[in-house]
């Protein structure tokens, strides 16, 4: 999944923004050339004659996204990495209620003002000059409904999840929305407009009739699993775990665990009766069959988030990595030798020598403990004075490609 | 054909572009071909960069710039504006300002090439000029209210989130509609 590409790394940081420029200019000759610069015939989509907003948006929604399904589904694009804008249901009604208004008042919406106002007409100047009026009104008065505005926040929620159907039949089912949309607007234009629909283009079956093939073939062949996931990435990624690159030492974790620049999440995947047996300072408790539901959040912890996974020998772990890998989260390591190995190392003789279980089975605790005291032994947290301890030094931060924050800026 | 042939018109480039020289204004695209247009832009923004389309944001940033230059501790003190201007945070160093200045470079390109760059006043017959101007403030002022409340407006919410299904997107998207169809009436005469 090459795609979303990271330009930062490959053009520098300030470079990296011509791509988004270029996209920009991209974008606003399609708004002019679709006639998006004069008020007149966007707000004529509110009287029914002219239904130019509803066919161009509609248009570009259900192309982008037949598209974006379709390299999803064929593991170019990686849709874990695409932004979808985080949903707070009541402030966007709200806030869409409010730029209603403003559309039908003022003409536009604050993209078509700019291009209005770039192609010389001075209403579309004063729209944006208001736009900014209103952006800085909103900056000076969010804070007195600071509640209001971070309400109803279901996080990225997509219509799949929310209508418990797969996403190839949503893709398909908007697209058929989208042509009963089409169908309708011009029977509004024949009515309202007096178009004459016999003179519309025939080409537009040929591209509808596409457009649904499209969305059918991306239903079929579906978006892939975490299992097709790790197929497509196995072999670059395979070799960092028989290389052990990933496994990393005691001795770095005890430096992490002390690094403030770091956000290291200690994530101990075994069950709950092991973790309250003993486990590290600070560790979370997730068992590795909970994992797949925690990785839309693991995904969007900061981007000094270090996350260490920690089994009592290397086996789940080793699973939990792959299936975080495959899911796009950055920055994930295992602990080497598990929680065994950890008590091997920092454990005094005594407790050692009185508490080993002679041949533990793989993946079970190598030791007995009398009392569930969690973190409460010296080894939770051992001092890093005592044990210098000598390693490779294995975790690099690696900056997180993908989207970052939608128009919301 | 019917496709090409459009293409063809709109990249062609006219002869004459002074400003105050009569030229003939070249007819809009099809709407569904400027929406396939349009979709083509969208995901290659989202398949190339993991990022939609914006415009209020880069406003927005553009906005907040001006204001750190001004009164950088009222910035500092602000918690909605911290986000993206306290200290040393720069507000232009995201990609939706970029975006933004595109949209202006590419809407001002397309229309003088197309000769439909023309300095004048668009609207309804009945209403005057000063009135209009008046209104498109009004309107802008609500636009760029409600476009933070919802945290992007129609590039940044509704095209793109609802490309890739957000749940919100979709809500909003059918919020702008009514807010407008409701009111649509009680204003006709500002257009018709």
């Amino acid at each position: 999944m090459p795609f979303p590409l990271n330009f930062e790394d490959l053009l520098g940081h300030w470079e990296s923004y011509l791509v988004s420029l270029a996209i920009g200019i991209a974008f606003g000759v399609v708004l002019e050339i679709a006639g998006f610069g004069d008020s007149r015939r966007l707000a004529a989509q509110f009287y029914l004659g002219d239904m130019t907003v509803l066919k161009v948006m509609f248009t570009g929604i259900v192309v982008a996204m037949v598209m974006v399904f379709a390299a999803s589904a064929v593991n170019l694009l990686d849709f874990n990495l695409v932004w979808v804008n985080p949903t707070y249901l009541w402030p966007g009604i709200v806030g869409g209620l409010i730029m209603g208004v403003g559309f039908i008042i003022g003409g536009f919406c604050p993209g078509t003002s700019l291009v209005s106002a770039a192609t010389g007409r001075l209403d579309g100047l004063f729209f944006a000059v208001g736009a900014f009026f209103g952006i800085f009104l909103f900056g000076e008065t969010v804070g007195s409904f600071e509640d209001f505005w971070y309400s109803s926040y279901e996080g990225r929620y997509i219509i799949p999840e929310f209508l418990n159907i797969s996403t190839g039949a949503t893709v398909v089912i908007l697209v058929l929305f989208a042509l009963a949309a089409f169908a309708f607007a011009e029977q509004m234009e024949r009515i309202f407009g007096g178009a004459d629909l016999k003179k519309a283009p025939k080409w537009r079956y040929g591209a509808a009739g596409t457009l649904l093939a499209g969305a059918v073939i991306v239903m079929f062949i579906g978006q892939p699993d975490t299992e097709d996931r790790w197929n497509t990435i196995k072999e670059d990624k395979a070799p960092a775990l028989a290389n052990r690159d990933v496994q990393i030492q005691a001795g770095e974790v005890l430096a992490l665990m002390r690094d403030d620049r770091i956000n290291l999440i200690l994530l101990d995947v075994r069950d709950e009766a092991d973790f309250n047996l003993f486990h590290l300072l600070d560790a979370v408790n997730i068992p590795a069959e909970e994992i797949p539901d925690h990785l839309k959040e693991f995904r969007a912890k900061s981007a000094n988030t270090v996350f260490m996974v920690i089994g009592n020998d290397e086996k789940a772990a080793t699973e939990v990595w792959k299936t975080m890998v495959s899911e796009s989260v950055p920055n994930v390591y295992l602990l080497e030798g598990g929680i065994n190995n950890w008590i091997t190392t920092f454990a005094d003789e005594e407790f050692k020598t009185t508490s080993l279980i002679e041949n533990h089975a793989n993946d079970t605790l190598a030791y007995t403990f009398t009392s569930a005291l969690g973190s409460r032994y010296a080894m939770a947290n051992p001092n890093p004075d005592v044990f210098q301890l000598e390693y490779i030094s294995k975790v690099k931060l690696q900056a997180a490609r993908g989207g970052k924050s939608g128009g919301c800026g | 054909m019917a496709v090409q042939g459009s293409i063809k018109k709109w990249v062609r480039v006219p002869a004459h572009t002074a400003i105050g020289v009569k030229r003939q204004a070249r007819a809009y695209v099809n709407p569904y071909l400027g929406g396939i247009l349009l979709g083509v832009v969208l995901f290659s923004s989202f398949f190339l960069t993991g990022n939609g389309l914006g415009a209020s944001g880069g406003m927005n940033r553009i906005l907040v710039w001006g204001q750190d230059q001004l009164v950088p501790d009222h910035v500092d003190r602000t918690a909605y504006l911290l986000e993206m201007a306290g200290g040393d945070t720069n507000p232009m160093d995201s990609w939706v300002v970029f975006v933004m200045l595109g949209v202006i470079v590419g809407g001002f390109a397309s229309g003088w090439l197309n000769g439909r760059f023309k300095i004048e006043t668009n609207r309804g017959p009945h209403i005057s000029v000063k009135t209009r101007w008046m209104l498109a403030f009004i309107g802008g002022a609500f636009m760029g209210y409600g476009a933070r409340m919802a945290r992007g407006c129609t590039s940044g919410q509704a095209l793109s989130g609802g490309a890739v299904l957000s749940v919100g997107s979709w809500a909003f998207m059918f919020a702008v509609f009514a807010g407008g169809y409701a009111l649509a009436y009680f204003v006709r005469r500002l257009w018709r």
